[in-house]
């Protein structure tokens, strides 16, 4: 177990890791992590929820399988590894929602295909599956989807809303009040405005210290 | 009793203290109120010809920077106040660039949307990278593209007519018909060029005028707050770009080019501190206006000129640093 150094020998509970991956270390928020795929496909809620189930269930499936198997991958070839293990799942997961939900499938397959590559999936598997047992995985993988799916849910209504006029797809102004927020760069605006929100949010938990969100240099 | 006996001090013959030791009468709250007296006659005229929408446009768009200056400034505390003038000139720069046609309250989004996003996030006053009432223009150019690029109307001077008449500008004219179209627009005072020099012709509410744009830049040339090399410079880029297209005369008389050029290619904060640097980057402003004029996707592009190029100003300012002259013998 010479892998544990910077990490506590006790991993932390269900409750605090869910917690953590929702709002301490939310991927997009806090980590910064994966903010090209949260501006492609937030233009709407739904487009948002779908990317977001999809990458819930790479991140608790591969954290999963890693955290099985990490005792037979050798520490040289372990990204090749944690790569294909990602691999299959996003297979996987592409195919099944590719043959039930079509339709949306149709917007966001391609960013579906893209899972493979997000910063955030392989940092968990580095970072947490690869040197912790399966039961704390399996909690911190579901609190890193779930979080990347309250993120993405979020920036999309956000700017369904603004953008569109439109929650869901239920029409709420008919005209649209804002158009710049449909498009990338008030995604990327959005974003700055809701991560400002949450670093604002954690300093304030903890009464006035917290280091801010991780911020540049992020990508997938 | 001791305290009775020692003489009080002499006045020191010296005084030693940190620079800067030479201290100017001007301060950012005087230069600033006189940048937004040299626009008034522009502002005044393009109320003038386009009337109450116009009005109420600079109205709303000053309203929208002034007060979110004094929220922002309350929340992020930066030293900055509303009384500097500053955010006066934002809101009226902006309003000058906006057709007279565009709705009031995205008047005034504009105006906070420039406070607030390129402005006080960046730190406030003096640390911003692009023009703020540039940036509310692009925000408000992809949030609204309909009223933003057909909001314009024709000039009656003195309220002649009630009823506003939606036209287009002699560059969007030139650009979908060709120069005949884009004169037939300027007959208003016999010829053409009186009328674009005038500024009788469809346009953003402080741009038609080039007479009273330039009378108000020449105040602040005269009074050295801007030096005229950038001015300049753009004048040249746009120049050699637009000659090949043989209407040069009619590209340097249009739009918001001298607008751009004498009040906010000059900004202090988003243009280089050194004259090279300075050539280069109004040159490039000027290039950029008469290639997105002509192949581009806009009839106008001095405003997208000036964001791309605010971009470049810190590299210009390292490229073209001031270097100290090394002596012969001189120990290094």
């Amino acid at each position: 177990m010479s892998q544990t150094i910077l990490l506590p020998e006790r991993p932390p509970g269900a409750v605090a890791l869910l917690l953590n991956g929702i709002f301490g270390e939310n991927p997009v928020f806090r980590l910064a992590l994966s903010l090209c795929p949260a501006v492609a496909v937030t233009t709407t809620v739904a487009n948002g929820i779908m990317l977001g189930v999809a990458v819930l269930l790479v991140q608790v499936l591969s954290s999963v399988t890693v955290a099985l198997v990490r005792r037979g991958i050798h520490p040289r070839v372990r990204i090749p590894a944690y790569t294909i293990i990602i691999a299959v799942w996003v297979s996987a997961i592409d195919m099944t929602l590719a043959g039930y939900f079509p339709v949306l499938y149709a917007q966001v397959g391609l960013y579906v295909k893209l899972i493979v590559a997000f910063a955030i999936i392989i940092s968990r598997l580095e970072v947490f599956a690869s040197r912790m047992p399966l039961i704390p995985t399996f909690w911190d993988g579901l609190g890193m989807g779930l979080g990347f799916l309250f993120a993405l849910v979020v920036i999309g209504a956000f700017r369904e809303l603004l953008g569109s006029g439109a929650i869901l797809g239920h029409v709420v102004t008919p005209e649209k009040p804002l158009l710049f927020f449909a498009l990338p760069a008030g995604g990327f605006f959005t974003i700055g405005i809701l991560m400002a929100f949450f670093n604002a949010l954690e300093r304030w938990k903890r009464g006035g210290k917290a280091p801010t969100a991780a911020g540049g240099g992020a990508h997938g | 009793m001791s305290a009775e006996t020692i003489a009080p001090p002499e006045p020191a013959p010296f005084v030693i203290a940190p620079g800067p030791h030479v201290r100017a009468e001007e301060t950012t709250t005087k230069i600033m109120w006189t940048v937004n007296a040299a626009l008034a006659p522009a502002a005044l005229w393009g109320a003038l010809v386009f009337g109450l929408p116009a009005v109420g446009v600079i109205v709303a768009a000053v309203a929208g920077a002034v007060a979110s200056e004094a929220v922002a400034g309350r929340v992020v505390r930066t030293r900055t106040s509303v009384r500097d003038g500053s955010a006066f000139c934002t809101g009226l720069l902006l309003a000058l660039t906006l057709p007279p046609l565009v709705p009031l309250w995205a008047a005034f989004l504009g105006g906070a949307f420039a406070i607030i996003f390129a402005k006080t996030i960046f730190g406030g006053l003096g640390y911003n990278l692009f023009n703020p009432a540039l940036i509310g223009r692009a925000f408000l150019m992809a949030t609204l593209p309909l009223p933003m690029t057909a909001g314009w109307i024709t000039p009656a001077p003195f309220f002649a007519n009630a009823a506003a008449v939606t036209t287009a500008t002699p560059l969007g004219a030139w650009r979908e018909q060709g120069i005949t179209a884009a004169m037939n627009l300027l007959g208003g005072a016999g010829s053409p060029w009186v009328s674009l020099i005038v500024g009788l012709r469809p346009g953003s509410i402080g741009e038609v005028s080039v007479l009273l744009v330039v009378l108000g830049g020449g105040v602040l040339l005269a009074r050295r707050i801007i030096t005229p090399t950038i001015p300049l410079s753009i004048l040249v880029g746009v120049l050699l770009t637009t000659a090949p297209s043989g209407q040069a005369g009619l590209h340097l008389l249009s739009g918001g080019l001298w607008l751009g050029a004498l009040f906010m290619a000059t900004d202090y904060v988003t243009s280089p501190s050194t004259r090279n640097g300075q050539i280069v980057f109004g040159l490039l402003i000027g290039a950029l206006t008469g290639i997105i004029r002509i192949y581009g996707g806009y009839p106008e592009g001095i405003c997208y000129a000036i964001l791309l190029a605010n971009t470049l100003v810190p590299a210009l300012n390292l490229w073209f640093r001031p270097r100290r002259p090394v002596f012969a013998g001189a120990p290094s």
